[in-house]
């Protein structure tokens, strides 16, 4: 909300890029891409897209690859531009669960299943977290508190309604038996905003990524009571949903689409150049470096599990009234 | 003597020659972006984060932080000079310093904005030297409630700005409350007065606002009167600042320090409301009043110190806490995590001797700026001595240039030159500008944590004098309304009319 700059970024891109490989030979990634990234620098789709493409650069996989930022409406708008340069295939669009959210929230008809999905990279899992000197030690406390007043237990998280942070405490509640409509939750500007709400005790309960807060779960100054993902994540001394009988699963995942129209074969030369960067020892090292969690999945497979989230924000959103 | 040990080893670090020439250029590059509006230090930060891939974590950091308070000097140059506020935290420096350049005084008013934010930046990190566990801390106690307070002590005190007309004045602080209502609702998602275009649903960017409506504004009625009216010739004015006018800073650099520091420390608090408030203060006390709204040192002087200090108070919890309060911060965090630092109490202990070679940097790149930017204060205000068609063409560039930067969509654009025709309406039929300009700023804010607050208490109003901060503040608002009425019963009815009314006796704020 306060901070919104872009930067002329071809300039100092070129600054820390020059002296990076030329092209190497008549390969598919030979031709100059270009990459959108669907929010301002700093944010997440910026560091993954960014990332993502310094790794191919580094790597010698493709030549120059140029970034550029589409900022507004959460990525709704970079997604109808995306849309709407069907046909070209040397773009690339960095996205994620937020951006199919934000599209249903935006009333906006560029739904992210008519884009070319390319490839999944990464995924983040969710952590329900509490302040803590909270009173709730499981999450089957907190969910017998909550069932028993919904409205007054006040839960918050770092995106606006359409995010991954809105969608995840939604998705609980309805898998326990509460509306998802009676969820009292309040957005916060982000995961700093959120960081202060929970260690003044402002919040009965947060839901944000994992990656967040891992020093203040270290340190102890946030509990986690529960995961999101498949199995129990290390270091969050906590079981994941499914483990404590809570029948979900859900991660905030990031991925490459190609704009809508372009030729099969382009297609399967697109996902070779990620699947190389996938197999390359630069992107290893990022992942571990950033602890990403690796979700890769390509073409057909990751256009079906678009089409899956499509319709599963759809739904939950549609209840809540804002799709 | 730790500390002291510390800082030592800390200049120690940042004084060797590769490290000072990272915070040489951090500080060139932060000047740069802070003059170019619409370009922020957290772009540059963002942008530069690769390089932390390649160089040690030590020169890394100082260079992010001549960045940062390059970029929160910067933008004061544009807003003095070309009315051009490159940053949200310099608009409201444009307003008696943009005055003062057109009264051949922009040396002076550059000169008080350097050396205040010298002193204010110094102060400041002295208290992150002293204070930074304890004040962070006591900090993330303020919730909703306080800020809430906060802001309507904010709001309060706009009426001090309203100028001679209170009808003028409200009017131009409802148009800016409207403009401030555009885009999504942040509770519910809902869009808000976008007209349906998808562009607009993040809300329009008060750097395009305040840009459009002083520079695009302002050039608009300058062509539209260049013909009728006798060019004003810029006097030249003396190169450097007087006697009277360091007697007339030193106490508004104090104040805005006083100010700026603890809204930086604050997780909502920003760089943009204690500006505000510093400069209804310095509005209040001087012994001017003649002269605000024509160009008062003190309120270049107050603003300045304050935005310099609050950019020191937000690193109180980014490094204490690891608790980012604004994108800056969130993007040198990320940097720190890259390093496999972790913020928090330990930090101070873990990883000390980084710590104190940052506050060392933050020292050094604050007397780099004043050595840069002092003796240039002279050679920037002959810039005014443009001819005026070229130099509001020079103005109507950068204006969109910063519009453009924003966020990179020529919607901007168009935004920019209708909110530029509002402008020069309002100068037509004499509206104030101020009010407008922080009613874009304060009104969201403000809306944000008053339904944060009742949405945290399922609606029960009497959440908002819940904490005892929020009581604190307002019980300063009841003093600051029954104070003057009372002072006049005392005094009886002998001292005349206008012995309550010195907010009445303002100078109109537009031309």
């Amino acid at each position: 909300m306060v901070h919104r700059r872009a930067f002329l970024a071809g300039s100092l891109a070129g600054l820390t890029l020059a002296g990076c490989g030329v092209t190497r030979g008549e390969n598919a990634g030979s031709r100059r891409l270009r990459m959108m990234i669907p929010n301002r620098p700093g944010g997440g789709y910026d560091l993954t897209g960014r990332t993502a493409v310094r790794v191919m650069e580094e790597e010698k996989i493709t030549p120059r690859f140029e970034v550029f930022n589409v900022v507004g409406a959460s990525g709704t708008v970079a997604m109808a531009r995306l849309i709407n340069e069907a046909g070209n295939d040397n773009l690339l669009q960095c996205m994620g669960l937020g951006v199919v959210g934000a599209v249903y929230t935006n009333k906006s008809d560029a739904r992210v299943s008519i884009a070319t999905p390319i490839a999944r990279l990464i995924e983040e899992v969710e952590g329900v977290v509490v302040p803590a000197d909270s009173p709730f030690k499981s999450i089957d406390d907190f969910v017998a508190a909550w069932k028993a007043d919904v409205k007054g237990m006040t839960v918050g998280g770092g995106s606006s309604p359409g995010g991954p942070d809105h969608l995840f405490p939604m998705e609980v509640a309805r898998a326990v038996g509460i509306k998802p409509a009676d969820v009292n939750y309040t957005p916060y500007d982000g995961g700093g905003e959120i960081l202060a709400a929970l260690l003044g005790s402002k919040l009965d309960m947060a839901t944000t990524g994992l990656g967040e807060f891992t020093e203040q779960i270290k340190q102890g100054k946030v509990r986690v009571l529960a995961t999101s993902g498949e199995k129990a994540q290390k270091g969050a001394h906590a079981p994941a949903l499914k483990d404590a009988a809570i029948a979900l699963t859900f991660t905030n995942w990031r991925g490459i689409l190609a704009p809508p129209e372009i030729s099969t074969e382009r297609r399967q030369e697109l996902i070779d150049l990620l699947q190389q960067m996938h197999d390359s020892q630069g992107w290893k090292d990022v992942l571990a470096e950033r602890e990403w969690t690796d979700a890769f999945v390509t073409g057909e497979e990751f256009g079906t599990f678009l089409k899956a989230q499509d319709e599963r924000v759809a739904t939950t959103l549609k209840e809540l009234g804002l799709a | 003597m730790d500390a002291w040990q510390g800082l030592m080893e800390g200049f120690a670090t940042a004084l060797t020659p590769m490290n000072l020439l990272f915070a040489c250029i951090g500080v060139l590059l932060g000047t740069a972006v802070g003059v170019l509006p619409g370009i922020g230090p957290a772009m540059t930060v963002a942008l530069l984060l690769p390089i932390t891939y390649n160089v040690e974590p030590a020169s890394a950091f100082i260079m992010f932080a001549g960045i940062y308070y390059g970029g929160m000097y910067g933008g004061s140059t544009t807003s003095i000079l070309l009315n051009t506020p490159g940053e949200s935290s310099s608009v409201i420096t444009a307003l008696e310093g943009n005055k003062m350049a057109k009264a051949g005084r922009a040396a002076q008013a550059l000169a008080t904005a350097a050396i205040g934010s010298f002193v204010a930046g110094s102060i400041g990190t002295a208290l992150i030297v002293a204070f930074a566990p304890t004040i962070a801390t006591a900090a993330v106690q303020l919730g909703a409630p306080s800020y809430f307070a906060i802001m309507m002590l904010a709001l309060v005190a706009v009426t001090a700005v309203l100028g001679s007309s209170k009808l003028r004045g409200f009017i131009s602080l409802f148009l800016g409350l409207a403009i401030g209502l555009v885009g999504a609702d942040l509770l519910t998602g809902q869009n808000r007065m976008t007209l349906g275009v998808p562009l607009l649903s993040d809300g329009i960017d008060i750097v395009v606002v305040a840009v459009a409506i002083f520079a695009v504004g302002e050039a608009l009625w300058v062509a539209a009167h260049l013909r009728r009216r006798p060019l004003e010739v810029i006097p030249v004015g003396r190169p450097w600042m007087g006697k009277e006018d360091w007697k007339r800073s030193w106490m508004p650099w104090l104040r805005g320090t006083a100010f700026g520091f603890p809204f930086g420390a604050l997780p909502a608090g920003g760089a943009e409301l204690p500006t505000f408030l510093s400069y209804v203060t310095e509005k209040k006390l001087t012994k001017h009043p003649e002269e605000f709204g024509k160009g008062a040192i003190e309120g270049v002087a107050g603003p300045e110190a304050a935005n310099n200090a609050s950019a020191a108070g937000t690193l109180v919890p980014m490094l204490s806490l690891g608790l980012p309060t604004n994108a800056t911060a969130a993007i040198m965090l990320a940097a720190m995590a890259g390093y496999g630092i972790q913020p928090g109490p330990a930090l101070f202990e873990e990883n000390g001797d980084l710590v104190w070679a940052l506050i060392a940097s933050l020292f050094i790149g604050n007397a780099l700026l004043l050595i840069l930017n002092l003796p240039l204060a002279p050679v920037w205000a002959r810039l005014l001595r443009t001819p005026r068609p070229y130099l509001y063409a020079g103005i109507l560039f950068f204006a969109s240039l910063g519009a453009y930067a924003v966020n990179l969509q020529w919607f901007d654009l168009l935004l920019l030159l209708v909110l530029g025709l509002l402008g020069l309406l309002m100068r037509r039929f004499g509206l104030p500008v101020l009010p407008m300009i922080i009613a874009v700023i304060l009104g969201p804010r403000l809306e944000y944590q008053l339904r944060q607050a009742l949405q945290l208490s399922s609606g029960d109003w009497s959440t908002l004098w819940s904490e005892p901060v929020a009581i604190i503040v307002y019980i300063c608002m009841a003093l600051i309304f029954i104070v003057p009425l009372v002072m006049k019963r005392v005094r009886g009815t002998g001292t005349g009319p206008d012995a309550a009314g010195s907010t009445a006796a303002e100078s109109p704020d537009g031309r």
